[in-house]
């Protein structure tokens, strides 16, 4: 733009220059955040791995990785068949569901949605019921994938049930959320009928399945769910500067020329895919994709090329640490990763709606 | 920057649902260097006009640019040629004012990072706001953010600018400040729409002003001959005196109100 000056000639480019260059040093200081954050995930991925039951030192367990030999076949087992999948499958679940919930807070202007409020676990739940209770699948899956299949075409089919409304008449972002809580509380009140007629082992079954556990997660799950991870995570980058572009108004971004229809559209559909799958293996892990981006936006900002990458490490870092949380919480016992995360959420969630109450989110 | 061609608006018509919005509005021909004041009561449909002629609201008639028919073109087409600014400013974003100039900026091209960013804050400063310009806008006052939002506008270099209502929220010294920028935009060549509802700035500084009433262009000219003690019985229903000041320009004065408004 070439407009009139209403500062010195001489005196502006100077002002101009130190103002980029404070800029130039936010920008830096931010990039430097993302990448400490990449450690800490680092770091509670290590201490994951180091925490258990078994008798594993943490010198054997770096020596273990780095050679499996050194290790007594029982500890080889419990190192490579149980820990590094678990340290591994914390770290994506925390990553693909602060994902999910960075871009829908984004897509819905709503600093409280997460899949999980809009219903998501409520219908992975109830698909899993329909295969615990009723041995009932949408797909012909085997025994042993039956439960998680369902859960994830239950989500999937939730989110795109939700697609599907935000499409019908072009609904609002703050209709779409009213969609999401309606479709919970069905899927809820199904699921309530299914307990109701349940025997009482499937009962115990589905009520732990709903607990969110990493203990079912295997090398299969583990490499599904990161696959579905590097698929999405470049589409969600390139999409990041008109994510960033909609923080200042549907209306707004709409004159800067973007589809904010087909942008929220396509955002939709990684959140469908990243939720689905990471509720299918895990179970509901509640609270990691609303508590991440919070922390993550009040860290780096909302510019979401910083976002975006920080919100997957905090969530990485988060369900790390509530898993070495589950396993030294009762000496000898892992409590189910989904109540220690409900429990760390829930002050979190008051928080940040109190924040909310004083507009300052 | 190349002179731009006109801008020509006819029987443009917009439904929402069952309701017509607009009803064939007529603006004419807008030569480049025009700054146009579109006036008119509250939901008389002027911010409704400026989303139409953005493509942000589908909408029937006629759209000429140059040679280029908009009819039907997306809101993505005709983004090069367009600078809007919204009524509303976000309140919750923390995003700084520099951040958000350069998200403006980057949405519809790729340029060095460097440039595109001393071009951001070159536009924040000749606002007036340069010091805001690292600040997030969630801390700025009502005022400062409807700032920040006019350099998001006008960031583009784009050859017609269409502000809703860009002064709402200032004090007098920034609506001066804004309508001085606005009037120097218009004389570099470019064509700047603005809704205002303070016939007063409209009279001070636009070529032209269209009234909005009941849908329709009531009427369109220059301010003398717009500015009247009749059309503002007869648009706003108020009892109002029309005196020029020293520049020749009409000034209002409002005695009381005549009749209600027709909506």
């Amino acid at each position: 733009m070439q407009i009139e000056s209403t500062t010195p000639a001489n005196a502006e480019p100077d002002i101009i220059h130190m103002r980029w260059t404070q800029h130039r040093r936010i920008v830096r200081r931010r990039s430097w955040t993302v990448a400490l954050l990449a450690l800490l995930a680092l770091v509670a991925a290590l201490i994951d791995l180091f925490s258990g039951s078994a008798a594993l030192s943490p010198l054997q367990v770096v020596h273990g990785l780095w050679s499996p030999d050194s290790l007594t076949v029982p500890m080889q087992v419990v190192l490579w068949q149980v820990r590094l999948p678990v340290a591994i499958m914390a770290m994506l679940v925390g990553g693909a569901l602060a994902l999910a919930g960075a871009e829908m807070q984004t897509i819905l202007n709503n600093p409280l949605a997460e899949p999980f409020t809009l219903g998501v676990s409520s219908s992975a739940a109830l698909g899993a019921a329909l295969a615990i209770v009723l041995d009932w699948g949408l797909i012909g899956s085997s025994a042993a994938w039956l439960v998680p299949a369902n859960a994830f075409v239950f989500a999937l089919v939730s989110l795109m049930l939700l697609q599907f409304l935000a499409q019908w008449r072009g609904a609002q972002a703050q209709t779409l959320v009213l969609f999401g809580i309606a479709i919970g509380f069905s899927a809820h009140a199904l699921l309530s009928l299914l307990q109701f007629m349940a025997s009482e082992e499937a009962l115990q079954q589905l009520v732990f399945w709903s607990m969110g556990s990493l203990a079912r997660a295997d090398w299969h799950s583990v490499s599904i769910l990161a696959a579905v991870l590097a698929v999405t995570l470049p589409f969600s980058w390139r999409a990041s500067s008109q994510l960033t572009a909609l923080r200042l108004g549907e209306e707004r971004a709409r004159s800067f020329g973007i589809n904010v229809t087909t942008l929220r559209h396509w955002a939709l559909v990684r959140i469908s895919l990243l939720a689905a799958t990471a509720v299918a293996f895990v179970g509901t892990v509640g609270f990691v994709g609303l508590v991440a981006p919070h922390v993550a936006r009040m860290i780096v900002g909302d510019g979401h090329r910083h976002l975006l990458p920080a919100s997957v490490l905090i969530g990485a870092a988060l369900v790390g640490l509530a898993s070495v949380a589950s396993k030294t919480l009762i000496p000898g016992i892992t409590v189910p990763i989904g109540i220690v995360t409900a429990l760390v959420g829930l002050p979190v969630f008051m928080a940040l709606i109190l924040r909310r109450s004083r507009g300052q989110i | 920057m190349s002179a731009a061609p006109i801008l020509r608006i006819e029987q443009l018509r917009v439904r929402y649902r069952q309701r017509e919005v607009l009803s064939g509005v007529d603006l004419g021909c807008i030569r480049p260097g025009e700054l146009i004041a579109l006036v008119g009561p509250n939901a008389a449909g002027k911010s409704t006009l400026l989303k139409a002629i953005a493509g942000l609201v589908p909408a029937t008639g006629h759209i000429r640019y140059g040679d280029d028919d908009w009819s039907g073109w997306p809101v993505g087409k005709r983004v090069e040629h367009i600078g809007f600014m919204p009524q509303s400013t976000p309140e919750s974003s923390n995003l700084s004012v520099l951040e958000a100039t350069l998200v403006a900026l980057r949405c519809t091209r790729l340029g060095a990072r460097q440039s595109d960013e001393l071009e951001a804050l070159r536009t924040i400063e000749h606002l007036g706001i340069g010091e805001l310009a690292l600040r997030p806008l969630h801390e700025l006052s009502g005022g400062q953010r409807q700032l920040a939002a006019l350099a998001q506008a006008v960031v583009r270099d784009s050859p017609i600018l269409l502000l809703d209502e860009p002064v709402s929220a200032l004090d007098l010294a920034h609506q001066w400040q804004v309508m001085h920028v606005a009037r120097r935009l218009a004389d570099e060549s470019r064509i700047v729409i603005v809704v205002l509802h303070d016939l007063a700035l409209a009279a001070q500084w636009a070529d032209r002003i269209a009234i909005l009433h009941q849908r329709k262009i009531h009427s369109l000219g220059k301010p003398n001959d717009t500015i009247t003690d009749q059309t503002l019985a007869q648009v706003w229903g108020v009892q109002a005196r029309v005196r020029v000041c020293e520049q020749g320009r009409p000034f209002v004065l409002v005695d009381s109100i005549a009749s209600p408004a027709a909506p």
